[in-house]
């Protein structure tokens, strides 16, 4: 559909719209990207963004290690990805160019800075020639426009500012361009910056008259001929912010905090990508929350323990090189059978990894790193918002079951964002805690005694009993304890019962979970695509995309991967083949083809970003259609093999 | 009974305030009170047992709740300690008792949180966390059982076994330079730093009632005995004829000497600062080094502890430093109470819903 404006130019109506702004790290393209997304969210589309950004903080300016995009997906639909390909790439330099051109299908729509696109800008990254003449850009709409050096004229009347300060404003001149071309209100942006720039006048007015030349640039220039709209999405009633996953995790927890009735402590170490959660916590001390930044990740949760023990949630807060040092902390906890949550935030690994990039191998190590029969369960957040939900969940298990529990976030649950329906406060689920106050047992005398392991007979948890409770007083530690008395004990039975009370005990937690819920509306399938964590919004998005040819497929998705729904085993063995997509090796399908024997089809990549919904859409269809054999790793090897091999 | 144990404690909270004390006529409580019903199991003649016995028979002395003590220790034969209390005790893993102890004691105020620990566990795995405690200064009494050995493991060398220490692990002795532990606490900037011995009671006692006086981090060196894999380690200034001429006895105030009334050495000042032994006759005139635990700087009580060394001519026994700072657990408490006023109280439902719902929301009727 297409309509005319008054000023002579045309708006299109489209669906849905993928954006992603790329520049250099220095660029502001994340800021720019978190502008377009809250003038999107305001607008009343539904949406998903993928920033994704080096591990340097400014890696060599204009080289390609150093380009940060951010990626926007808008719909007037529900959106379930980032979306796998960009319609318009903003390339804020050749760099920018040439690490996101491949991703670009032919057609899609490139504005490119020209200002950057000088002799020295393009050697650096290999150009011979200036792609934006050269005609190598040909399948693509190319928008140049001089960025900079329009943004610098626009500014000229401001003498306080250098040219440096001028030329950082074109950011916002790139924001108002594209909020002319898609429609967005820019007043949000505006009280943002009013607010971040209020204390440096002449750097406020300098960016608010930045972005009003965009927006004009825009409506004037012949270069941008159509605008476009996107109406709202069709979304539930409800109020609604946009959030990222560690802002909505950091959320649930305080939440969780006053929903238990118990302070929330968290200690942490400052590591990519989980920071942004001890920032956020220490801000909200008024909540009541502490936050301890401790030496190492080892004190982190040692504080969070011993918070524990004094009836506080104890939190802690890593990424996996982290959980590898907690290790023996998390241990501890199994034994001490004492509340406490452990937040990891996936990122490319082994060693140092990726540390900005996503991926989801940790799952085994939350499982089994540790040493002896140390059961922790554990579960994921299926998209940024759900991280709210996830945290709330972690603090039931963890004070209900009093154990150690883990939260499996990753890299782009963290910093990827949706439009979250605010729930309200006191209809959540009541969290509230109660400690042990009185004897719970008598001793041979008959006389009143406090076992500190004397179970509760339907979860298996013993009592909290904190340090101040008068007659409770009672020792605890690593060292195996008999059971009820808590006492040392190497008897060899009693090692045997305890270890399998402590694993009945996380196997309990099956009974307050419910079932492993199926998404087959036909009923018809055969193959069943069973995910878990941020690869929810791929998996459903191919599901979608299958379903819309014709074709079936069933889709589930687990919250909980230790202990599993009680169902799982028979959802698995309902379905001919389950297709199971992972961002790591395969780590679930090896829980699952064990623990069920069901030889699930592992599908698996370690990119450092989510699945693109073709690619999963395309690996439905081939298991349906027959294909036994679905593992792109392993054809990548391969070619790397033949080529002589550099991996 | 009171808080006020005769401490300089003019304007300086006490290390036990804000925990809940016995009322004045509560039955005063004693030793067995805090001995728990646990059989003690460490090898018989262990200096442990006389720490044990030391710190049972002080606890009633500070009148606090007893339910309101917790010991918390790591691994090692003296980490076994909180069992045969009758507190609240966590015996954790091996080094990171402080900083369990850190959390719980910065999030409950009403808590005397004790720590036990021994060389390897404090001062090798648990260096780290050892000297982080002691730069925040948390409320913490840290009593550091140093046997110069791993008495748990059966007798490998410690951070604090002297060069040439022959042990399992080192049959051609060992290579490694010792730590000194007080040294390293008042390099960490320690607020209190004392060292005494398992075998002196009423010493140990009065380090012990300074120590939980202390508003801080206290760390607190006790030279302990284990007579299986490190025996006598302490006999030149445990043997009644030697230790008059080695243990220099710190009072604070007092000029820094040592030796039997006769034979006094005393320390002063020499050129270039560097300190000396001086028969008591030639120390006229001289600049007489006189203990000062209260100075605000350090260096004066580094030097003291430098004065030990592995032959033990002289040891230095006391109070080296005590000085008042503010407590990394009251500070970080501070901010969150001032943060709570600030915001007229305690957060209710309204203001969580008002925290979730941010700045930018917007409505879909
Ligand atoms: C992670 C870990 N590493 C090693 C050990 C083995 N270990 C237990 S106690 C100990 C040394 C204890 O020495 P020290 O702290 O001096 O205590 P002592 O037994 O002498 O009182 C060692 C190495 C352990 N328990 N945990
Ligand atoms: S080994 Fe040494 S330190 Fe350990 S209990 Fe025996 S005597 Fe004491
Ligand atoms: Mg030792």
């Amino acid at each position: 559909m297409t309509q005319t404006q008054s000023s002579g130019k045309s708006v299109q109506r489209l669906d849905r719209v993928v954006i992603r702004f790329a520049g250099d790290s220095g660029d502001g393209m994340q800021l720019t990207g978190d502008r377009f997304t809250s003038e999107t969210a305001a607008l009343g589309n539904d949406l998903s963004t993928l920033p994704n950004f080096p591990a340097e903080i400014r890696a060599p300016q204009g080289t390609l290690p150093g380009v940060s995009s951010f990626q926007l997906h808008f719909a007037d639909h529900d959106v379930l990805t980032p979306g796998d390909a960009p319609d318009v790439l903003v390339a804020m330099n050749p760099a920018a160019l040439k690490a996101n051109l491949r991703d670009l299908p032919r057609g899609a729509t490139i504005i490119a800075n020209t200002d950057e696109f000088s002799k020295r800008n393009l050697a650096k990254v290999g150009y011979d020639a200036n792609p934006l003449d050269d005609g190598s850009l040909e399948s693509w709409h190319v928008h140049p426009v001089a960025l900079t050096s329009i943004t610098v004229e626009a500014l000229a009347a401001f003498d306080t500012l250098s040219r440096k300060d001028k030329e950082r404003a074109k950011n916002m001149f790139a924001l108002g361009l594209l909020s002319w071309m898609y429609h967005r209100p820019t007043t949000g942006t505006e009280s943002f910056l009013e607010k971040k720039f209020g204390s440096k006048p002449d750097i406020l007015a300098a960016n608010l008259t930045a972005l009003k030349a965009g927006l004009n640039y825009g409506e004037t220039t012949e270069d941008f001929a159509v605008s476009y709209e996107i109406a709202p999405a069709k979304m539930a009633p409800g109020t609604y912010r946009n959030i990222t996953g560690n802002a909505a995790l950091a959320l649930g927890l305080v939440t969780a905090s006053h929903r238990a009735g118990i302070p929330l402590v968290l200690g942490s170490y400052p590591i990519t990508p989980a920071s942004d959660i001890l920032h956020t916590l220490s801000g909200l001390k008024r909540y009541g929350v502490t936050t301890l930044q401790a030496e190492d990740e080892i004190a982190g949760i040692g504080a969070a323990l011993g918070a524990s023990f004094g009836g506080a949630i104890g939190v802690t807060t890593t990424s996996g090189p982290g959980v590898a040092l907690k290790s023996e902390t998390i241990g501890l906890g199994v034994s001490l059978e004492l509340p406490l949550v452990i937040v990891d935030v996936q990122r490319g690994g082994p060693s140092t990894g990726l540390p900005t990039k996503t991926e989801q191998s940790d799952l085994l190590q939350a499982m089994f790193g540790r040493n002896g029969e140390s059961p922790v369960p554990i579960i994921a957040p299926q998209s940024p918002a759900d991280c709210f939900d996830a945290a709330l969940e972690a603090v039931r298990i963890a004070t209900t079951y009093r154990t150690p529990v883990f939260l499996l976030s990753d890299g782009y649950l963290a910093n990827g964002s949706e439009p979250w329906s605010i729930p309200s406060v006191s209809e959540l689920p009541d969290l509230t805690v109660e400690f042990a106050t009185e004897p719970n047992d008598t001793d041979d005398k008959g006389e009143p005694v406090f076992h500190p392991y004397l179970r509760d007979e339907a979860t298996l948890a013993r009592p909290w009993a904190i340090p101040g409770t008068p007659g409770l007083e009672h020792r605890i530690g690593g060292i195996e304890k008999a059971n009820v008395t808590g006492n040392i004990s190497y008897d060899p039975d009693n090692h045997d019962l305890m270890t399998r009370l402590r694993a009945a005990k996380v196997e309990r937690i099956a009974d307050t979970i419910g079932d492993l819920e199926v998404d087959d509306p036909s009923g018809e399938a055969t193959v069943l695509v069973l995910g878990w964590g941020s690869t929810y919004g791929p998996i459903a998005a191919a599901a979608r995309s299958v379903r819309n040819t014709g074709a079936q497929v069933a889709r589930a998705h687990l919250r909980h991967l230790n202990p599993f729904p009680a169902n799982t085993g028979e959802v698995l063995r309902r379905y001919d083949k389950v297709l199971v997509p992972e961002m790591n090796m395969g780590q679930l399908a090896m829980l699952l083809r064990a623990k069920f024997l069901v030889d699930v089809h592992s599908f698996t990549q370690v990119r450092g970003l989510p699945f693109t919904t073709v690619e999963l859409a395309d690996a439905i269809v081939s298991l349906a259609s027959g294909a036994d054999t679905l593992a792109p790793d392993s054809k990548a090897t391969d070619t790397v093999a033949a080529k002589g091999g550099h991996a | 009974m009171t808080t006020e144990l005769g401490m300089p404690s003019i304007g300086v909270r006490s290390g036990t305030a804000g925990v809940p004390h016995l009322a004045e006529d509560d039955p005063r409580q004693t030793k067995k009170e805090f001995t728990s019903d646990q059989e003690v199991r460490w090898c018989p003649g262990c200096g442990d047992y006389a720490i044990l016995a030391a710190v049972q028979g002080f606890l009633p002395e500070l009148g606090l709740k007893r339910e309101n003590t917790v010991f918390v220790s790591g691994i090692g034969c003296s980490s076994r300690f909180p069992y045969y209390l009758d507190t609240y005790g966590m015996h954790s893993i091996h080094g990171r008792a402080p900083a369990i102890a850190t959390g719980l004691a910065t999030s409950r105020p009403d808590l005397s949180v004790w720590v036990v620990t021994g060389d390897g566990d404090a001062l090798s795995i648990g260096g780290n966390h050892l000297i982080h405690a002691l730069r925040r200064n948390v409320n913490l009494t840290i009593l550091l059982f140093n046997n110069q050995i791993y008495g748990l493991t059966k007798g490998q060398y410690s951070p604090t076994s002297e060069v040439g220490k022959v042990t399992k692990s080192t049959p051609m002795g060992s290579v490694d330079h010792p730590f000194n532990p007080v040294s390293l606490a008042l390099g960490a900037e320690a607020t209190f730093v004392a060292r005494t011995t398992d075998t002196d009671r009423k010493h140990l006692t009065e380090i012990l009632r300074a120590a939980a006086e202390h508003r801080g981090t206290s760390l607190v060196e006790i030279y302990q005995n284990c007579p299986i894999f490190n025996d006598g380690a302490f006999d030149l200034i445990k043997d009644r004829t030697q230790q008059e001429a080695r243990i220099v006895h710190l009072a604070d105030g007092e000029p820094v000497a040592v030796g039997p009334e006769g034979d006094r050495q005393v320390l002063v000042r020499g050129a270039g600062g560097v300190m000396e032994f001086v028969p008591h006759a030639e120390s006229e005139g001289r600049d007489v080094v006189v203990h000062d635990a209260g100075a605000a700087d350090p260096t004066q009580a580094f030097a003291l502890s430098r004065l030990d060394s592995p032959q033990m001519t002289h040891v230095p026994m006391g109070i080296f430093r005590s000085v008042s700072r503010p407590t990394y657990d009251d500070m970080v408490r501070a901010q969150v109470d001032a943060a709570i006023d600030t915001a007229g109280g305690r957060p209710t439902d309204a203001d969580l819903d008002a925290l979730i719902h941010g700045r930018d929301t917007w409505t879909v009727a």
